[in-house]
């Protein structure tokens, strides 16, 4: 029979962290596994939040601090969930452990990055820059401790890195483990993944050098980004002074994503605050189906509108296509001036949709998905729970109150 | 606890190689008091043979520890001992990987953070948590509508003892007027029926829920796990003791008559919730004639997202609009809906219920902005709107208009008046009775006996929503223990109110949790210590219970203040308050940082900055900094403090008698949409800074020599320049002239 109290809690970005410290300080033992190598989840790749304009990594820094003064929670990084069987109150679920090919001696020192020879595209800018096969991915990542990439690292022909070490913290020859955990419950957290823009095709099918996404928009305007938190676009590294904004860019389309993915009008509207505080000379035109700013964010929405810089146009757009000098043109119908509008722009983010990370990889277990990938919550096994953005597109507010109220769900789990 | 110390100084990570070991061991020794032979020094403390060196002492009694090693960020597991005072010294990233390795400057840096290390732990203890007698892990729920019956339920469920107030007489609050819900499940094309029917009976049966209806709070007095909560119910009073709180009281319907200018009193114009109490009685039909209703518009937005009512959006009336037209469809074959909107918004997976009754050739929609309702005769009316997508000036007739009404607070009148009030306040006594007399008071909620109010301050800004303002947590009220959950907190739909109140009743049971085992809630939520004040010496001038940002401090009848520990956060708010400097943490005191800041050694050739930075923003943005190898100036001395509002103005004396030439503040951003999880820390500090710069000015010290900056986790690459620019202009200034002395 499993701890009674015991939670697995799968995924750690910004629901998964929540709900297992929030589980953890209500008094149950918690064991975080997360896929990458680092906590944090796409909040942690965001340069500020909606409608604050405040750093995500404030608040993970928090949450970061609670895990260290937490005795009771466990976490594994690099960890991907193999099998999960049994039922509420005794399940039995078997992780893979991924290889990070650095032990806990690591101290952070950057001495294997500086020695590592082999470059690869960095995954946590969405491509934009090169990292190396030994990096970490930003400097307040957690766990602070390197991580070597099994796919593009060299190996023990290579090694340069095991000699740059000076703590005996680089082991080449780590092999995959597997643990068994046998736990009371399971909170499933594993998030979203921006949807694929190659997919769509009118809007340049990912081409166009210029066209890039919401999420890269944010890696752009971060500090810790490829370009140190100036935003240049990508072909040219020139300053973008005219910027187009695509709304539901597969969002709200039968053929893409039929639903609406919640968090992109108020994150273009705040990206249009990221170019016209950097470049005052800047406009920006932001194209959308309907503004959708829920609650209190209406007030932010008013604010960019008001914005001289900032034009909102009611339309879907048509087409991207590349222009000379590396422009972007863009056609869409002004529905409301009832005209076509075709316009030349410096560069344009697409509004590209959240698809739960369940559309690609399911979690092994007996679970219902909708069509789009969601979890179906009413179709869960007891003792097993589904939070933030797994269920709908949400924004970081709904996931942080879901993933706390699903702690209260593991405590009466416990109590069965 | 009798101290025996042990001082570690790591070599590696280029500490090594940054500072001469040899030197700083004999000036720690000597500027420290301690004995040479406890200075030791390890290749690789964090190493298992490190961690094994420092196990050997500890089994050999060395209790209290001072690592001169890396970040106290970063290698937590390895450097913890349970037991010990622990003190772990920045060498690594304030100096090893941000100065010139091996300079006099490096060196002097050493000197001083491992002497301020030995000093902070020779000052402090180790913490025992206070936990007071006869708690309470009773959770109240206010608010018996969806968000307060599902808070109650789940924290029944998780084995606590539920007491539900409601006012009303009946529960289920608006959840129970509705014909039926919108669809929540696939394939979204069913309108549900209302769920709260069945939440109710459990709630009503369950052992573990006390339900009072047609009954309000009174008073609520006392911490949390002491609360005594005064309910009245039909003029009888009766007390009950609960550990903390989830306030679910929900909203109230915008007021109506106030939107005359969409048609509001003319017979055949109707709001949402009356098109909810009619399709529960039956047909859709006029109010004006009864006759049933065949071409129904429905205004959205009436009033909200509106700058002359209500200056955001309510929500769920989009998706409420589209489930009213489809019972005027469903009711009525030959019924049309037509839906005037500004933006359908239907986030999520709403989506697809919108996408339903959009295939609806029934149901028309456009977007518009209604300029106006007139009579069209017969009772019928006209819609007139323009920048429609049907084109510029359209109207429309019907046969019934409603009105999307949107949502407010309950918590916004007890606000406004309360505002009010301090507004009154402020011109004195006299007109603070005329407000007393001549204002009408709304229902209070909670009737907090609380020296700073009786409810929950809500924000700047947030129209009455008593809403956390943080992103990240989203339960972080001003009053501890009391969680706030539903439409009360922001505009919100049944579904994510259900999920809310499951937060709020989990943050209600952490909270009597944390206070049982004497440990603070979040932030701090690992904290044992405590403020613990040395009363003999108390001037009773108020200023903690003033600052205090959680209203933890209370006066008795003579005005002496005492705390009410349990509501206490433990920023140190009240430590920096104080004048008298009466107020201590085992870990954190104002003599304490006050005597490390004495100890910084002060050359007459050298300018000495210091800086006290908060341990949540500045000190990882600094940290930050050094990761990516950035110089910090060899002239700042660092010292993290809990928050700002922890910073006592004796210690900028202690700073400039002693001849330090600067000192910076460096805190979270403060205004409206501030940062800091003690809601005012920076900005207190920058308060008190102000009337100490007068002093400087007359004692000649320039007052250009403070200054606080605010700054955020993320602007690690400004930072430095930053303290730079600070640096240059107090070198401009010259040095401090208490210097000789």
């Amino acid at each position: 029979m499993a701890d009674k109290k015991k939670v697995l809690v799968i995924g750690g970005g910004f629901s998964g962290l929540t709900a297992a410290v929030e589980t953890a300080e209500a008094g149950s033992e918690v064991v975080l596994v997360e896929k990458t190598g680092f906590l944090g989840g796409r909040v942690a790749q965001l340069n500020k939040y909606f409608p604050k304009l405040c750093p995500p990594n404030c608040g993970l820094e928090i949450n970061y601090k609670r895990i260290k003064n937490n005795a009771d929670i466990t976490f594994y990084t690099l960890a991907e969930v193999e099998s999960i069987s049994g039922q509420e109150g005794n399940f039995n679920v078997t992780v893979k452990l991924n290889p990070r090919f650095v032990n806990d001696k690591c101290t952070g020192c950057n001495a294997c990055n500086e020695a590592c020879p082999v470059e690869m595209p960095n995954e946590f800018n969405y491509g934009l820059d090169k990292t190396k096969a030994a990096h970490i991915i930003h400097n307040q990542a957690f766990p602070f401790k390197y991580v070597i990439d099994g796919k593009h690292c060299k190996g023990t022909s290579c090694a340069k890195c095991v000699e740059a070490c000076k703590y005996d913290a680089i082991h080449l020859d780590m092999k995959p483990e597997t643990i068994t955990l046998n736990v009371a419950s399971v909170v499933l957290a594993s998030g979203w993944e921006p949807y694929d823009i190659t997919k769509l095709d009118n809007l340049g099918g990912g081409n166009i050098k210029n066209v890039i996404t919401n999420m890269q928009m944010e890696r752009l305007a971060s500090p810790n980004g490829p370009t140190s938190g100036k935003i240049l676009r990508p072909s040219d590294g020139k300053e973008p002074k005219n910027i187009a904004f695509v709304q539901c860019a597969g969002s709200r389309d039968e053929n893409h994503l039929p639903y609406c993915s919640y968090i992109c009008c108020m994150a273009s509207l705040k990206q249009a605050t990221y170019l016209r505080e950097q470049y005052p000379d800047s406009t920006v035109r932001i194209f959308y189906i309907d503004i959708r700013t829920p609650g209190r964010y209406e007030q932010f929405y008013w604010k960019v509108k008001d914005d001289p810089g900032v034009t909102l146009t009611k339309g879907k757009v048509a087409r991207l296509t590349e222009a000379a000098g590396g422009d972007v043109e863009l056609v869409v119908e002004d529905v409301l001036a009832g005209n076509k509008i075709t316009e030349k722009y410096d560069m344009v983010v697409l509004a590209a949709g959240m698809v739960p990370s369940t559309k690609a990889a399911k979690i092994p277990g007996e679970i219902s998905y909708t069509h789009e990938g969601f979890v179906v919550p009413a179709f869960l096994k007891k003792g097993m729970f589904a939070v933030g953005s797994l269920k709908s597109p949400v924004d970081v507010a709904k996931s942080v109150q879901d993933a706390t109220g699903v702690a209260i769900k593991t405590i009466q789990s416990a109590r069965r | 606890m009798e101290k025996k110390f042990g001082v570690y100084i790591c070599k590696g990570c280029g500490i090594g190689e940054a500072i001469d070991l040899e030197k700083l061991r004999k000036r720690v020794a000597l500027k420290g008091k301690v004995p040479a032979d406890i200075i030791k020094e390890h290749q690789v403390l964090c190493s298992p043979e490190g961690l094994e060196f420092i196990k050997n002492d500890i089994k050999e009694g060395t209790n209290t520890l001072i690592l001169g090693a890396c970040s106290p960020r970063v290698k937590t597991n390895e450097f913890d001992f349970p037991g010990t005072i622990t003190e772990r010294v920045n060498l690594r990233e304030f100096v090893a990987w941000t100065q010139e390795p091996m300079s006099a400057e490096a060196q002097s840096l050493a000197d001083d953070y491992m002497v301020m290390g030995i000093i902070k732990t020779q000052k402090g203890d180790l913490p025992e948590p206070s936990i007071q007698p006869d708690l309470s892990n009773a959770i109240l729920v206010v608010g018996g509508g969806t968000a307060g019956l599902s808070a109650a339920l789940e924290a029944a469920n998780a084995g606590y003892q539920v007491t539900l107030v409601e006012k009303e007489a009946e529960l289920g609050g608006w959840g129970a007027k509705l014909y039926k819900e919108t669809p929540r499940q696939h394939p979204f094309d069913k309108l549900e029926d209302p769920k709260v029917f069945a939440r109710i009976k459990e709630v009503e049966a369950h052992q573990n829920i006390k339900v009072f209806k047609s009954s309000v709070i009174e008073k609520t007095d006392g911490q949390p796990g002491l609360l005594d909560v005064t309910i009245r119910k039909n003029g009888n009073s009766e007390t009950i003791k609960v550990g903390s709180v989830v306030m679910a009281t929900g909203w109230k319907p915008y007021d109506p008559s106030k939107l005359e200018y969409l048609g509001y009193g003319k017979p055949n114009v109707i709001t949402n919730v009356q098109m909810e109490e009619m399709a529960k009685k039956g047909k859709i039909t006029r109010p004006s004639d009864g006759k049933e209703a065949k071409k129904v518009a429905f205004i959205q937005c009436a009033g909200s997202r509106d700058a002359n009512h209500l200056p955001y959006c309510s929500a769920f009336c989009c998706a409420t609009s589209l489930k009213q037209a489809k019972y005027v469809r469903e009711k009525s074959d030959d019924a049309i809906a037509m839906i005037f909107y500004k933006d359908i918004r239907t986030p999520g997976q709403t989506e697809l219920f919108y996408k339903n009754m959009q295939n609806d050739p029934g149901v028309l929609l456009t977007k518009a902005e209604v300029t106006g309702i007139s009579d069209a005769g017969n009772g019928n009316l006209f819609v007139e709107a323009d920048n429609t997508l049907l084109g510029e000036k359209i109207k429309v007739e019907a046969d019934l208009v409603v009105l999307a009404t949107g949502i407010v607070p309950s918590t916004r009148a007890p606000q406004e008046y309360l505002d009010g009030l301090t507004e009154a306040g402020k011109k004195g006594d006299v007109a603070k009775k005329e407000y007393l007399d001549n204002t009408p008071k709304p229902e209070f909620i909670l009737n907090l006996a609380y020296k700073q109010g009786p409810e929950i301050p809500t924000l700047e800004g947030a129209y009455g929503f008593a809403d956390s303002g943080f992103i990240c947590f989203q339960y972080e009220t001003r009053r501890t223990g009391v969680y706030a959950a539903g439409c009360v907190k922001q505009p919100m739909t049944m579904a994510d109110a259900t999920e809310d109140a499951a937060g709020a009743a989990l943050k209600a049971i952490q909270c009597v949790e944390h206070v049982a085992k004497g440990i603070a809630v979040h932030p701090r939520a690992w904290d044992t210590t405590f403020p613990d004040p040395m009363m003999i010496k108390c001037t009773s001038c108020k200023r903690c219970t003033e600052e205090c940002p959680f209203s933890a401090i209370e006066e008795d009848a003579k005005g002496t203040p005492f705390y009410k520990l349990n509501r206490c956060r433990r920023c140190g708010t009240c430590m920096g308050a104080c004048p008298e400097r009466i107020v201590s943490f085992k870990d954190f005191s104002v003599d304490m940082v006050g005597s490390m800041i004495k100890s910084i050694e002060v050359d007459e050739d050298e300018f000495r900055i210091i800086v006290l930075a908060c341990e949540n923003d500045a000190y990882p943005a600094l940290d930050s900094a050094a990761i990516k190898r950035i110089k910090l100036n060899p002239k700042v001395r660092i010292i993290p403090v809990r928050c700002l509002g922890s910073m006592n103005l004796v210690w900028v004396s202690d700073a400039f008698s002693r001849g330090i030439d600067g000192l910076i503040l460096l805190g979270c951003k403060y205004g409206e949409n501030y940062q800091c999880h003690f809601v005012k820390g920076s900005e207190l500090a920058n308060y008190r800074f102000s009337k100490v710069k007068e002093t400087l000015d007359k004692l000649q010290l320039e007052s250009d020599r403070c200054q606080l900056l605010q700054v955020a986790i993320n602007e690690y690459d400004k930072l430095p320049q930053m303290i730079d620019d600070f640096v240059t202009r107090v070198e401009e200034i010259g040095p401090n002239p208490f210097k000789e002395f």
